[in-house]
């Protein structure tokens, strides 16, 4: 039972990962691939880690697995935020339909909203 | 020197998660590692020791786990169907919100629970301004965006962390 239950985990976990790869190619702009990457590969690897959780039991490579996962549950997000945060700064192109973007205008640049062709 | 020795305690505990197993020659060297971490960088833990010991804190991140991963199963489900959505529907934009929260602990999980939830990431964090890059732009001015964003988590994490 619980075999079936890790396997299923570990499938969850590479599903969603390689959804978080489409997102990559499929989204517009740095932030929105961003988006996708974070969300989804953190997830997948957390299901992965949790299947080899619960197929070793508390082992050392159970427990291993488990603070490998809340390891990237609590760096990824960090990662993201530095990258997006220095891309902006940096003036990286926005998506050319974004809405608005608050930072750059509190900060007084020029807009980095991509233009429309 | 309270702050050294909770250091030492916790990277003492993950030593012994991380090799487990109860062997003489492996407790030692984790108590000599340990020890060296928390006599270089035990001035640097972010929390308050005295609240490493507070249940009621303990009760409350524990009430928080499945908040917290029953809204990262819905970001995830969310990004992945917009993902698989043919006509890609996205509207993006960044925005800013206002926290309540005050410690500087509390606003980095907050930080990073918004990061893993739906549709938001963070993209910068000056003092009680957060600046969020979202996919899916749902309100503009400030106090509805904060309520729509931060408000599932910042009822728990103020009783955790502040």
């Amino acid at each position: 039972m619980i075999e079936v239950l890790g396997w299923m985990s570990i499938c969850v976990g590479v599903g969603f990962t390689a959804l978080g790869c489409l997102g990559l190619v499929r989204f517009p702009d740095l932030y929105n691939r961003m988006q996708a990457a974070t969300k989804c590969v953190t997830l997948g690897t957390c299901g992965v880690m949790l299947g080899v959780f619960l197929m070793s039991g508390f082992t050392a490579l159970g427990v291993k697995a488990l603070l490998c996962a809340l390891f990237v549950l609590i760096t990824v997000p960090v990662a993201a935020h530095a990258l997006a945060r220095g891309s902006l700064i940096f003036g990286v192109k926005l998506w050319k339909h974004t809405v608005k973007d608050e930072f750059t205008d509190d900060r007084g640049g020029e807009s980095i909203i991509e233009e429309e062709k | 020197m309270t702050r050294r020795i909770a250091y030492l305690v916790l990277g003492f505990v993950v030593w012994m998660l991380l090799v487990y197993t109860f062997q003489y020659q492996e407790v030692l060297v984790g108590v000599g590692v340990a020890l060296l971490t928390a006599v270089f960088f035990g001035r640097h833990l972010p929390v308050q020791p005295s609240r490493l010991l507070h249940p009621v804190r303990w009760f409350w991140l524990l009430v928080y786990i499945p908040v917290f991963v029953y809204m990262c199963l819905k970001a995830n489900i969310d990004v992945a169907l917009r993902v698989l959505s043919p006509g890609l529907q996205i509207r993006p934009g960044i925005v800013k919100i206002r926290t309540n929260l005050k410690s500087d602990v509390a606003r980095v999980f907050l930080a990073n629970s918004i990061t893993l939830t739906p549709g938001t990431m963070t993209v910068e964090i000056k003092d009680d301004v957060l600046y969020i890059h979202w996919i899916e732009v749902g309100a503009s001015d400030i106090t509805a965006a904060s309520k729509a964003i931060i408000g599932p988590f910042e009822y728990f994490l103020a009783r955790i962390f502040d």
